[in-house]
């Protein structure tokens, strides 16, 4: 919006201006050029509005600036807005912390004919059982794979819409989230009927006469585990990658050209180390609910492919041990929250080493 | 970039894309299938299981128990976003505002089971019991931060100016929001209805740990999966969830960039 002027004429002597300087949303390159401005100026006793279309380029105001709807509580204009947050706030603590601390609670219940008492014991049982250990560490081997992967078959197409779409940058980030918004369980069922052992890929190999009998490592393995997580969550990478893209400054890409470095190293040492924190956020949001996901190992897995998940639900389910399944939870949620703090703490000294 | 690294990283896009979609559109390929496999090739067409599909006296029950759950779950979660939007927007920065995001991004990071699991725990040891109101509460704890980040996209492109010249010209700070605010907001409202609505809808874990005796549609859909014989009727189904889930979501994403510049050059 570099265009935009504000005449002086139309400023207050003690006001503070406020020029809308943000880069051009996605889509917007050369609109301003393609539709003529139609400007509105809105003006009150103490504000000065700079419309354009329905959008704000420009304004000014005098007197004491507050919140939308709390100026009428001048007083406490905080205590106002905190009012507003509170059937929010409400639910987010009656609906997440309290149901927490209930599980790390249920974890030390230990049951006993005589009733039940406090103690280690389900911890105990956790950390004793081999079992529980190696699919602990599966699952978190799984995730990170899902992880890796989801992240670098993302970014090149969030490279591409970021760089080398010009107009609908949109339509794409559209078509590729749309999938997302569809049934999770639906999706994976998809990939069921499709890597099966009478499935869409062996019955058209048959067909085609390529192989005599059905390939039967596509299903039931942690492969069919692997590329149906990250098929599943492709969204959550692209869109993380694509905001870190569309925000670098497109004059330091320039800037390194102008030095001399070629199109491969400007993207080395400019471009894909300002996207590190996309990646990052893609990376942790993928692995985080992969981690405790059910419903693809549970489809896809076989016996073979079960997670951590997989063992929480038995243990509320079939088992009825709702103090072991708790305690199991609490250890993993302990677990990945150590490795993310990790990973953080490795991504932000390596940045720092970098630069 | 050259040309030839252009025309590369596009059509590596359009391969992913196809990755992202052809599994999804194998539903309804095969609903119309004229066999009980889901294999190649196709046998020939036939609407068999769709009429199979309409006549499930089960389907019907669970698709009434998942509208009655999404559609209070989207009014709930669209309210609570927006009322939280109002009090987090303005000129001066709210004081722990960042904290207060980061609560609310919280549903979105822990893993569903978890969630599922710790709520059980709490309608089961408060007394309330398992029942569609506990899915519809799980429901709207995830629904509502989507709702806050849909309207909070809405917000920002609408300057505090507009709604203090209306309180400064008399109106009172309820009808300055009814006036002025709410409806440069509202197709922001819309979307976030129709987005919750959907996930709400979708859902299948939460559901799954915290119904009672009552199915909703997707775990009506997981119990099918069991018997082989269904299979083609559950494609029809799922297709029908499909077909309108897209339809919602891209009514949705239009409404929800409508006006805010950029779809100008499209519409």
């Amino acid at each position: 919006m570099g265009g935009t002027r504000l005449h002086p004429d139309t400023c207050h002597s003690e006001t503070s201006l406020r020029l809308d300087q943000s880069p051009p949303k996605s889509g917007e390159q050369g609109l301003d050029s393609s539709i003529a401005r139609r400007l509105i100026v809105i003006q009150t006793y103490n504000t000065t509005i700079l419309q354009e279309g329905n959008r704000i380029v420009a304004s000014t105001a005098t007197g004491p600036a507050t919140g939308l709807l709390t100026r009428h509580w001048p007083q406490h204009p905080v205590i106002g807005r905190y009012a507003l947050l509170s059937p929010a706030l409400l639910l987010m603590l009656a609906g997440l912390l309290m149901p927490v601390l209930l599980l790390v609670g249920q974890s030390f219940v230990v049951e006993s004919p005589e009733g039940w008492h406090a103690g280690l014991a389900n911890y105990a049982a956790v950390l004793e059982g081999p079992q529980y250990q190696r699919v602990l560490a599966r699952s978190i081997a799984v995730a990170a794979l899902v992880a890796t992967l989801t992240v670098l078959l993302a970014y090149p197409a969030a490279y591409f819409i970021a760089f080398e779409v010009s107009g609908n940058k949109m339509t794409w980030l559209i078509l590729i989230t749309l999938p997302f918004w569809t049934s999770y369980l639906l999706r994976v069922f998809a990939w069921k009927l499709i890597l099966g052992f009478n499935g869409v890929i062996n019955s058209a190999l048959v067909y085609m006469g390529l192989i005599d009998a059905p390939l039967e490592f596509l299903l039931h393995n942690t492969f069919a585990v692997i590329v149906t997580l990250a098929h599943a969550w492709a969204a959550f990478a692209i869109l993380p990658i694509f905001v870190s893209l569309q925000k670098i400054d497109r004059s330091l890409l320039e800037a390194a050209q102008d030095l001399g470095e070629g199109p491969a190293m400007t993207f080395l040492r400019v471009t894909l180390p300002l996207s590190m924190p996309g990646v990052i956020s893609a990376f942790l949001l993928v692995f985080i609910p992969t981690v405790g996901d059910y419903v693809t190992p549970k489809l896809v897995g076989g016996p073979n492919g079960i997670m951590i998940g997989s063992l929480i639900q038995f243990s509320f389910g079939q088992l009825e041990n709702w103090p072991l399944g708790s305690a199991i939870a609490v250890l993993a949620m302990l677990v990945v929250t150590a490795l993310v703090c990790l990973f953080l703490w490795t991504a932000s000294r390596a940045r720092r080493l970098v630069a | 970039m050259t040309r030839h690294g252009n025309r590369g990283l596009r059509l590596y896009t359009t391969l992913y894309l196809a990755f992202l979609y052809l599994p999804v559109l194998l539903l309804p390929i095969f609903s119309f299938n004229d066999s009980i496999y889901v294999a190649l090739p196709i046998k020939g067409l036939t609407l068999q299981w769709w009429s199979e599909m309409a006549a499930q006296t089960g389907m019907h029950t669970a698709l009434a128990n998942s509208l009655v759950v999404a559609v209070p779950v989207a009014f709930a979660s669209t309210s609570l976003g927006l009322v939280a939007v109002l009090a987090l927007f303005g000129r001066e920065r709210l004081p722990g505002a960042p904290l207060v995001t980061g609560l609310f991004t919280l549903p979105l990071v822990v893993p569903y089971i978890i969630l599922g699991i710790a709520l059980l725990i709490l309608f089961n040891r408060s007394g309330i019991g398992l029942s569609l109101f506990s899915v519809g509460f799980g429901h709207t704890l995830i629904c509502t931060p989507f709702a806050l980040f849909v309207l909070m996209s809405r917000f920002e492109g609408l300057d505090p100016s507009l709604a203090e010249a209306a309180l400064d010209l008399g109106e009172t700070p309820w009808m300055a929001f009814w006036r002025v605010t709410f409806p440069i907001v509202l197709p922001g409202v819309m979307a976030s209805l129709l987005l919750t609505f959907t996930i709400s809808f979708d859902e299948f874990l939460l559901a799954f740990f915290l119904t009672g005796n009552d199915s909703t549609l997707p775990l009506y859909i997981f119990s099918q999966l069991r018997f082989p014989a269904k299979l083609p009727a559950v494609l029809a189904l799922g297709s029908a969830i499909l077909l309108a889930t897209f339809a919602i979501v891209i009514v949705a994403e239009r409404l929800r960039r409508r006006g805010l510049g950029s779809t100008g050059n499209t519409d």
